[in-house]
């Protein structure tokens, strides 16, 4: 694996042990941060996120990193919430996001149960994120809000129709479901990252 | 599309697996972690511990078990018993559980389901709820079953997802520990009312019984214990079972 300073964005949304955890079962010891320099120097970066779109960005604002993260050159994964903020807008409390990625965030509809909560397949698979995983690979995922297929989209799933699991733009990756929490194959999906 | 969750449960107390783990090539049955690994690597989707210490040293212990469980494994897992405010949250997420269970607090002060699902996310806002049939009326139960209430069940689960719970656990004490099978009856009921996720529990006997739940009783989830530990259900085999009849499931 390469020489890595991984950094994994601490401003207080979610669970960060979990990423911190698979990270460790990889043997690569992540830094947990909020301080700009810290995140700018690093090598990969994760962008972690569970809970509220609007809570969420009022604490990146409130640290300057809205401002820093879409400057970011090196390698971004933002996981969960973290990719959602990402994008330009959510429907969750009608929140506005970093904007990396030009797509709309919004609810599913009530046709399915919300959130999808479980594990689902992951296809059509675009990147180099998703190198030795087979299509149908089966993921974890807890969401209430997702992302319309687009331009960046290198994953798709099946819930209230097909949606956008994985996007990537530049160094920019972001991922709905839970690499750290979903068995092998999400910890694949982890070491890929670190090798990019 | 998204699959049905086959969910193993631990009671634990004082940081170790209580209530008969049978287990013949675990060395050390009574140790969480080990048996959450192994479950993890048999196919189980996702666990819940069910913390049943008496003393608050007790749950000291099971959050340091948590922290182990979430270095070691790597599936999602819930935790669950004698949570009852937002400091006991916020202990259990910062060691790594991925949702928390609540029940007699939620009955006791329903707000608590709002206060917790606004500031961690529904999504990891599981309100358990223990019921049995009165009298022809389903009623909930508290404190494991033993102090009845007039709140009807259905009533109480939609006030749940209202609230913002992410997800219901339900315990039929009818049917638990009978082996007879899962409430579907009224679990089906209840996937009419509300649109979050239902986790069936207490009946767990044989796998017809799973086949049942989820497609009589329209369950999310199917959760037992003892058929898992004493190795009566075997996770792969029933997982082939539930494919075989058409559920969608993750092999």
């Amino acid at each position: 694996m390469k020489n890595n300073k991984l950094v994994i964005i601490d401003y207080g949304a979610g669970n960060i042990k979990s990423i911190q955890f698979a990270f460790k079962r990889l043997g690569v010891d992540a830094i947990l941060s909020n301080n700009i320099d810290v995140i700018k120097t690093a090598d990969k970066i994760i962008f972690p996120g569970v809970g509220e779109a609007s809570s969420a960005m009022k604490k990146l604002k409130k640290s300057g990193l809205h401002i820093i993260i879409p400057q970011l050159k090196q390698p971004v994964l933002g996981i969960c919430l973290g990719m959602q903020l990402l994008c330009k807008h959510t429907e969750e409390n009608d929140t506005k996001g970093l904007g990396v990625f030009n797509v709309n965030i919004k609810r599913f509809s009530n046709r399915v149960k919300v959130p999808q909560m479980g594990w689902n397949t992951i296809n059509n698979l675009k990147s180099n994120l998703f190198n030795g995983i087979t299509p149908e690979t089966y993921m974890y995922l807890v969401h209430s809000y997702y992302a319309e297929t687009n331009d960046y989209t290198i994953a798709e799933t099946s819930y209230d129709g097909v949606y956008a699991s994985a996007l990537q733009k530049n160094n920019f990756y972001g991922v709905q479901f839970h690499p750290e929490k979903s068995g092998d194959v999400g910890a694949l999906i982890l070491k890929n990252f670190l090798n990019l | 599309m998204l699959t049905k969750r086959i969910i193993p449960c631990l009671d634990i107390k004082n940081g170790r697996t209580v209530k008969g783990v049978n287990f013949v090539d675990l060395i050390d049955a009574g140790d969480p972690v080990t048996l959450a690994k192994k479950y993890a690597d048999m196919g189980a989707d996702e666990l819940v511990f069910l913390d049943i210490s008496a003393t608050l040293e007790g749950r000291k212990t099971t959050q340091n078990m948590v922290l182990k469980v979430a270095e070691q494994v790597n599936i999602p897992f819930t935790v669950g018993g004698g949570i009852s405010s937002i400091s006991d949250v916020e202990a259990l997420l910062k060691c790594g559980a991925d949702k928390i269970s609540i029940n007699s607090s939620a009955v006791k002060r329903p707000e608590l389901i709002t206060q917790l699902s606004n500031k961690f996310g529904s999504q990891c806002i599981t309100v358990a709820v223990d019921a049995k049939q009165v009298n022809n009326k389903w009623l909930v139960h508290l404190a494991g079953g033993t102090i009845a209430t007039d709140i009807n069940l259905f009533d109480w689960v939609k006030e749940v997802e209202q609230r913002g719970a992410g997800e219901i656990l339900f315990t039929s004490m009818d049917h638990d520990g009978t082996k007879n099978g899962f409430a579907n009856t009224a679990l089906a009921h209840m996937a009419n009312l509300i649109n979050i996720p239902i986790i069936a529990s207490g009946g767990a006997g044989n796998m017809q019984h799973f086949i049942d739940t989820f497609k009589i009783g329209k369950s999310d989830a199917a959760l037992a214990a003892s058929v898992f530990h004493f190795g009566e259900i075997d996770i792969p085999n029933l997982k082939q079972q539930l494919k075989a009849n058409n559920i969608a499931i993750r092999i």
